[in-house]
């Protein structure tokens, strides 16, 4: 099964496109989707940070991913 | 008690932000109004680019909201607002109005909320120069 990651700020920038969809076999974990991304797109590796939300809460590494999650890549945020 | 969280891209009505926390049981409301600057680091800025992924920025502002209750459970009222899109110089950006029995908490309460939010609410700012544009706080 493919997995759905949506893209916000710079990460959208670098990946160019607001959805990227990875086809399987997906990354099942947090810290998988992060590798896979960096290898496919190195200047993310070059942000401050970057977490990844599952279902809209900050995900650790070892976080299970599903395809019916809502995915997303959070550069460093900066609100206010 | 409900807290009035909004992520909007309209002007933010200041005065309607204090009237919603605006309770007989307090005694002081306190507001943050962020607003856009001219420069950022020296360098002259011309317009700001708000993006937000908005049902997460509720869902975490809706966290930094119930941190705040749980700090100061004296906390009667609480409404944050928060703008996306093209800001002008001047424009609000952000207001944030608690209102609690006595004023030493509604300062404390405000401002833990507005520092939280700047680390945890996901909305991201492009500023916009003379020659170009940047993500700010991207890159080390």
């Amino acid at each position: 099964m493919s997995l759905k990651v949506a893209l916000f700020g710079i990460t959208r920038d670098i990946v160019g496109t607001s959805v990227i969809e990875l086809p399987a076999p997906a990354p099942t974990t947090v810290a998988e989707l992060l590798a896979e991304m960096r290898r496919q797109y190195p200047a993310l590796g070059e942000l401050r940070s970057c977490a990844v939300a599952v279902n809209n809460e900050y995900a650790s590494a070892d976080t299970p991913l599903h395809t019916v999650d809502e995915i997303a890549l959070i550069p460093p945020v900066a609100g206010g | 008690m409900t807290p009035h969280l909004a992520i909007t891209d309209q002007p933010i009505d200041i005065a309607a932000a204090l009237a919603a926390v605006q309770t007989d049981t307090a005694g002081a409301v306190n507001s943050f109004i962020g607003t856009v600057r001219n420069q950022s680091g020296g360098r002259p800025v011309r317009r700001l680019h708000y993006e937000s992924y908005d049902s997460m920025a509720l869902t975490q502002l809706g966290h930094v909201v119930a941190q705040a209750y749980e700090k100061w459970p004296m906390l009667q009222e609480v409404a944050v607002v928060h703008r996306k899109g093209t800001l002008e110089l001047g424009d609000v950006a952000v207001v944030v109005a608690v209102a609690t029995p006595h004023r030493a908490e509604s300062f404390a309460a405000c401002q833990f909320i507005i520092d939280t939010l700047k680390q945890v609410v996901t909305i991201w700012k492009r500023e916009e120069y003379e020659d170009g544009t940047e993500w700010v706080a991207a890159h080390p």
